[in-house]
């Protein structure tokens, strides 16, 4: 099968998916001949024009509430928010507006938008634009929350949430937009909801998300070389959460070992681990162990950054000790 | 724009009895509601536009039942005025199950999306940038059809009145953006947050035309309104119209205007011009079309606090139901 990246994986999800319904339109700071911040939308206005793919002002409110405004009346709007940390700026639309809409009314209109943005460090850009602030989302009734590690889920997924009658928050990682995968040219989508299992094993279930999937494939890696076999799941979606497939991993393995790149307290890795430990108890021979940023901010430097940001030797050091009982 | 002229004689006669129409309703309505609310019959609170029915009945009125109106927690008469069943609205006000929003929204967040009501907003200002997408809306669907906007003074103050405006302007949209000016947010008056004299001004700001209307005017409210639409179905853009009202009683639960600060008098001399009593005195209704609007909305409300009392509360687990499609 052909390799592309993430980028041009979203990129093909968005062009698809404007060539099928004329109700799809981009809007953002920097979609249109400037091809978005980290090229996602490039080459989309040549093909669909200013009007389907609109330059927005600095407005983050009013760039979701624009999206907001038309998905109740018609259009499927795909709202770009260029990078995560500044969703802040628009919470209000997202989860006073966007994610009420339809409960609130009564369920007499729908929000079918997608707000997609980049979350994520690793690039030394700091407090302000490194965050991982999934939860924010999954943490609010109404919305869904999508968050693709590869390629191939990256364009499945995006199609899947531009489909959805619901409002979507499409997490994006800035260090997965290089990464090349296989993906197939025909068209293919991948189900919201679902999680996949990215690497079949025995002896332990690594769940982890997005960047961090890579970085437990990699220490799987290095494990299997001792002879422990890992078993790598990969949700997917945070909302709604794919729980058969982590815990069936569970019940397999009687071990679990939870990644997420975003702080620990009330974080994605607390969430999973109250599921593990609620639906698969009985099943566990060891505690959960939670890999996750510390409860601080992004830090700038190198050093300090690679020190919150769970590394492969923070996973594999984990699975070691779970694996010869010493949690 | 110079809306000082009244050229009543332009206004068709079934306009000028459907404005008098929408401005009783309401009135009626309101005073209803505060009677429900003082004896408990209707839960939680209440924000309501006694006072203020000129600008939702001027605007409404220059609109077709195709366009939209995005309305705020103090909304009950736009949704009024825009063609919302009182029934329903008045069940929603009690939290039963034959309100607009099934009792899931209440007095803050009536919508009704077959006459073009968007729903009103519990959050201040958050209305504003929704109403820019309605409008975007319409214009990528080649529909022609414009969206009014309703907010108060406060909102003028919160980032999305900019972050719209701006918006609104460079995209040349279909919006009208209509500043309930009553001179208060919540209890703060204008002078304490405003270092202007009109809110209409900042329009030129953002490149759009700002104008000042008699919000106690229906008739000037309705011509404003008429034009502000009339440029917006001809493509030539937004406008912002500021009207300035009042509002009889207090933010919600404050009985009156007691808990007003802005001069000793002020609240005698605004109630002298209220919106229903100046429209009758223009003349331009016989007794007889005054005295039958008049029962006809009394009808109608009778029939609205019944049909509300008799509607069933939801089953408390529908409490989880709806919160996808």
């Amino acid at each position: 099968m052909r390799e592309i990246t993430y980028v041009e994986a979203l990129r093909e999800a968005l062009r698809e998916e404007m060539r099928r319904d004329g109700r799809v339109f981009l809007l953002g700071e920097d979609i249109g001949p400037y091809g978005g911040a980290f090229t996602v939308t490039k080459g989309l206005i040549e093909e669909f024009g200013p009007e389907r793919v609109r330059d927005t002002p600095i407005s983050e409110s009013a760039i979701v509430g624009a999206a907001v405004g038309a998905a109740i009346t018609g259009m499927r709007p795909v709202a770009e928010i260029m990078f995560g940390d500044l969703t802040a700026l628009a919470m209000d639309q997202i989860c006073n507006q966007a994610a009420k809409i339809h409960y609130m009314f009564g369920g007499q209109t729908s929000c079918p938008m997608v707000l997609r943005t980049p979350f994520g460090g690793g690039v030394n850009i700091a407090e302000h634009h490194s965050q991982s602030l999934e939860a924010w989302f999954v943490h609010v009734p109404g919305l869904k929350v999508v968050a693709p590690s590869t390629p191939y889920d990256a364009k499945g997924l995006l199609k899947s949430s531009i489909r959805d009658e619901n409002p979507v928050v499409f997490c994006e990682h800035k260090q997965l937009y290089r990464v090349k995968g296989p993906v197939p040219e025909e068209e293919y989508l991948v189900p919201i909801g679902s999680g996949d299992v990215k690497r079949v094993g025995e002896d332990v279930t690594v769940v982890a998300t997005m960047w961090m999937v890579h970085k437990a494939l990699k220490a799987a890696d290095m494990l299997a070389e001792e002879g422990i076999k890992v078993e790598v799941v990969d949700p997917r979606t945070l909302n709604p959460l794919d729980k058969k497939a982590i815990v069936e991993s569970v019940m397999k393995t009687n071990r679990a070992v939870v990644v997420s790149e975003d702080v620990k307290t009330c974080g994605i890795t607390a969430e999973i681990s109250a599921v593990i430990v609620e639906e698969a108890f009985d099943y566990l021979d060891a505690p959960v162990v939670r890999i996750a940023n510390p409860d601080a901010p992004i830090p700038f430097s190198p050093p300090l950054e690679n020190y919150v940001i769970p590394s492969e030797e923070r996973i594999v050091n984990a699975v070691r000790k779970i694996v010869k009982g010493e949690v | 724009m110079d809306v000082e002229a009244e050229n009543v004689e332009q206004v068709p006669r079934d306009e000028i009895l459907q404005l008098y129409r929408s401005m009783v309703l309401i009135r009626r309505f309101e005073d209803k509601a505060y009677e429900l609310f003082s004896q408990n019959l209707i839960p939680g609170t209440l924000h309501l536009s006694a006072g203020q029915e000129a600008v939702a009945a001027g605007v409404c009125g220059a609109l077709r039942n195709e366009d939209y109106v995005e309305s705020t927690h103090r909304g009950h008469g736009h949704c009024i005025a825009k063609g919302a069943d009182v029934k329903r609205m008045m069940a929603e006000l009690m939290g039963k199950r034959d309100g607009y929003c099934k009792g899931k929204g209440g007095s803050m967040h009536i919508a009704d999306f077959n006459v073009g009501i968007l729903g009103a907003e519990g959050i201040v200002g958050a209305g504003l940038p929704i109403a820019v997408g309605a409008a975007l809306s319409c214009k990528l669907q080649g529909l022609d059809r414009v969206v009014a906007c309703f907010f108060g003074d406060g909102a003028a103050n919160n980032g999305t009145f900019g972050e719209s405006l701006n918006m609104a302007a460079i995209w040349n949209l279909p919006v009208i953006f209509v500043c309930e000016n009553n001179l208060y947010a919540m209890s703060v008056p204008y002078f304490k947050a405003f270092a202007i004299e009109n809110i209409a001004d900042r329009a030129a700001g953002y490149g759009l035309p700002g104008v000042v209307v008699d919000g106690m005017d229906v008739l000037k409210v309705y011509q404003a309104a008429s034009m502000a639409v009339s440029r917006a179905r001809k493509g030539e853009g937004p406008t912002l119209i500021e009207c300035k009202t009042y509002r009889w009683r207090g933010h919600s639960r404050l009985k009156s205007h007691e808990s007003k600060l802005y001069s000793p008098d002020e609240y005698e001399q605004w109630r002298k011009r209220d919106p229903i009593e100046v429209f009758k005195a223009k003349g331009l209704l016989s007794q007889e079309e005054v005295s039958a609007i008049e029962e006809e909305a009394e009808a109608l409300i009778r029939e609205a606090v019944e049909y509300a009392l008799n509607s069933p509360y939801p089953e408390p687990e529908e409490a989880v139901q709806d919160v996808y499609v």
